[in-house]
């Protein structure tokens, strides 16, 4: 009788424990949720990035399918960082084989034809000037995936802008929606303006 | 009980701010008017499989997030998804809720887009935003 009356007490005081956490928990959710001076308040903060499908705010938590698919995370764990987008360095991850997309639908391997040819633009104003490596592009995708709809094969053809960029178009057709971010300014301007050119 | 309640209060908190990874397309063309899920389409997934081109050139996806016109009909006979989607590649179509996983009426969208993290969202009505079929009405108010 006293050890059932025990386990019963000792039950019921981690349930009441366990729930008091719970509501502190939430409390200070909802406190961060509503403080006008909260850290971070226009930006996701780093724990939430690659969250699982669930909890990610697209995926319908109601549907059965939603708790099968991967979570993000656990995929990149083994992969190389970066700053932003998915926070994976996915040039460096393929340069060191650790992951290896294919080239073809089936499982027959075959090699991109890759295209080691860097264009260098030089850009109006004080930033750096652009480097385009025809290398890391052709891994990933054909000469016909950019050429000539969305960039003219030829010198001086095509006139870019960061406005249009970051609308969508030019390089931003990749770069703002799934290749590495505009915000990583120096990855394409990274050849310093000659000296000369500044006096 | 308490279980539950605090289940129902974290599904709220969820539900505050989209934390889809960066590239999940969601693709809402004709799926709420079906009665579907919109489908969601994670890029970084299948990038891990599939250079770009193999479903950008071979199989003539577009750049435009819902400027494919896909239907269930192209797709089972084995257009876009269906090329690989046929239970030899990938898992065959009758898994429906894999891809039709998106929380009703959610826009057709490129998730964290640049035009998407704009703190400011563009104003409605900008050319590009209307035409690109990635409205700012997608968008998470801060």
């Amino acid at each position: 009788m006293n050890a059932i009356n025990m386990r019963s007490l000792a039950v019921l005081l981690v349930a009441g424990g366990m729930a008091v956490l719970a509501m502190l928990f939430l409390a200070s959710l909802a406190e961060a949720q509503s403080n006008p001076n909260a850290f971070n308040r226009l930006m996701k903060p780093a724990a939430e990035r690659n969250a699982p499908p669930p909890s990610d705010g697209i995926h319908d938590p109601d549907s059965s399918g939603t708790h099968v698919l991967q979570t993000p995370r656990e995929s990149f764990d083994a992969l190389p960082d970066s700053n932003s987008g998915n926070y994976v360095d996915w040039n460096a991850a393929v340069d060191a084989g650790e992951i290896a997309p294919r080239n073809s639908i089936g499982d027959t391997p075959v090699t991109p034809i890759v295209l080691d040819l860097n264009i260098v633009r030089e850009v109006k104003g004080s930033m750096p000037d652009v480097v385009y490596p025809h290398k890391q592009h052709t891994q990933w995708l054909d000469c016909s995936n950019c050429h000539p709809a969305i960039f003219i094969p030829q010198k001086g053809a095509n006139q870019i802008s960061m406005a249009s960029i970051l609308l969508g178009e030019k390089c931003g057709v990749c770069h703002g929606k799934v290749a590495f971010p505009v915000s990583e300014c120096r990855r394409c301007h990274s050849r310093p303006k000659e000296q000369t050119a500044a006096n | 009980m308490t279980v539950a309640l605090v289940a129902v209060a974290f599904s709220f908190l969820y539900y505050e701010a989209a934390k889809a990874e960066y590239g999940d397309v969601v693709i809402n063309e004709f799926s709420d008017d079906a009665g579907m899920r919109p489908v969601v389409f994670p890029h970084w997934f299948h990038r891990i499989r599939f250079r770009c081109k193999v479903c950008h050139g071979d199989l003539g996806f577009k750049f435009e997030a819902g400027g494919n016109e896909i239907n269930m009909l192209k797709i089972i006979d084995g257009e876009y998804c269906g090329a690989c989607h046929n239970g030899n590649v990938a898992w065959s179509i009758e898994n429906c809720d894999l891809c039709h996983s998106g929380i009703p009426n959610t826009p057709t969208q490129v998730h964290h887009s640049t035009t998407q993290k704009l703190v400011a969202p563009l104003r409605s009505g900008t050319a590009d935003s209307a035409a690109s079929g990635e409205g700012t009405n997608g968008e998470q108010q801060p």
